[in-house]
């Protein structure tokens, strides 16, 4: 798998860590593994809503990825739950059910951004890059520990 | 059931497992099927419900299945049930999610439900409402079948009348 420039933490370069949000077990350690290749750590995982809501409270990550089409309660309104008790929480949505109607519903509801599945890790990436703004440093490998 | 509902899910089907295996794959077999689904490997049903009701079916080998997931990981994954179960219905939820986008960019709105394994070996048998399509894509991997069983809501509310 590709690996990228890793992305830590401006304040003190350790590692952003996600909370990854997805009923699906294959598409949870998918996106573990594309996180790690850009030097990131899977602080929680969740397969649905309520869950996710729990585990945020917990560990308070860096970002979260979240799912659309989950059991209990679906992804936009988890992010909206998350958004109203943390207003700076970063939600990035990723689903395959990516139309303007969904898209638009969860901008509305709280979230940064959407990725569309299957999920290019170039395309995350970059979406990363931007929801982190100046709270992300690209730490290059000879510049780590730095 | 019409083309322009079938077209969206060729084409997701199309972009998901090429960009996912990175190789083409082609539509093979194409057949309408009105006897009960019966099933060939691992499979996944995905309930839709709204303006567009009814089921698609995702069918693979397991070893399909196997070789899709680490295609679609991007490492070599062992063969184990759990992991091809899980591959199988998050292909589905891709391909699905993808059809339904273009679909509801066209004005159509429904909801996708989460995929369910179809663990029987044979489904409900189509009516002449929901007569079913089986498409065979075949990649480098295997065989994928999709079956797809869809009507328009308001078809289905007067036949029901």
């Amino acid at each position: 798998m590709e690996q990228f420039v890793p992305i830590k933490r401006s304040k003190d370069g350790q590692p952003v860590r996600y909370l990854i949000v997805d009923d699906s077990v294959f598409a949870r350690k998918n996106l573990g593994r594309i996180i790690e290749t850009f030097g990131g750590q899977v602080a929680g995982e969740a397969g649905d809503g309520l869950t996710a809501i729990t585990e945020y409270e917990r560990i308070k990550p860096d970002i979260v990825l979240m799912d659309i089409t989950m059991p209990q309660m679906e992804g936009i309104e988890a992010a909206e739950k998350i958004v109203q008790q943390n207003p700076d929480a970063r939600v990035v949505m990723v689903s395959s059910v990516g139309y303007q109607e969904n898209i638009v519903a969860a901008l509305q509801r709280g979230a940064r951004h959407f990725v569309q599945k299957p999920v290019k890790p170039e395309v995350l990436y970059e979406v990363i890059k931007y929801v982190l703004g100046e709270d992300g440093a690209l730490v290059s490998a000879a510049g780590a520990g730095a | 059931m019409k083309m322009e509902l079938i077209q969206p899910f060729i084409n997701a089907a199309d972009a998901v497992l090429s960009q996912g295996l990175k190789s083409p794959m082609v539509v093979g077999n194409l057949a309408m099927e009105r006897e009960a689904y019966r099933r060939k490997g691992v499979a996944a049903v995905v309930q839709l419900t709204g303006d567009i009701e009814g089921r698609v079916i995702f069918d693979l080998a397991p070893k399909t299945a196997a070789e899709v997931a680490s295609h679609f990981a991007g490492t070599e994954l062992p063969e184990t049930d759990d992991l091809v179960r899980e591959a199988v219905c998050e292909l589905a939820n891709q391909v699905i999610g993808n059809a339904v986008a273009t679909l509801n960019d066209q004005g159509f709105h429904f909801r996708v439900h989460p995929p369910e394994l179809h663990t029987s070996d044979d489904g409900p048998t189509s009516t002449e409402d929901t007569e079913a399509l089986v498409l065979c894509f075949e990649t480098a991997s295997g065989n994928v079948f999709m079956n797809i069983a869809l009507r328009y809501a308001h078809k289905a509310a007067a036949a029901g009348a």
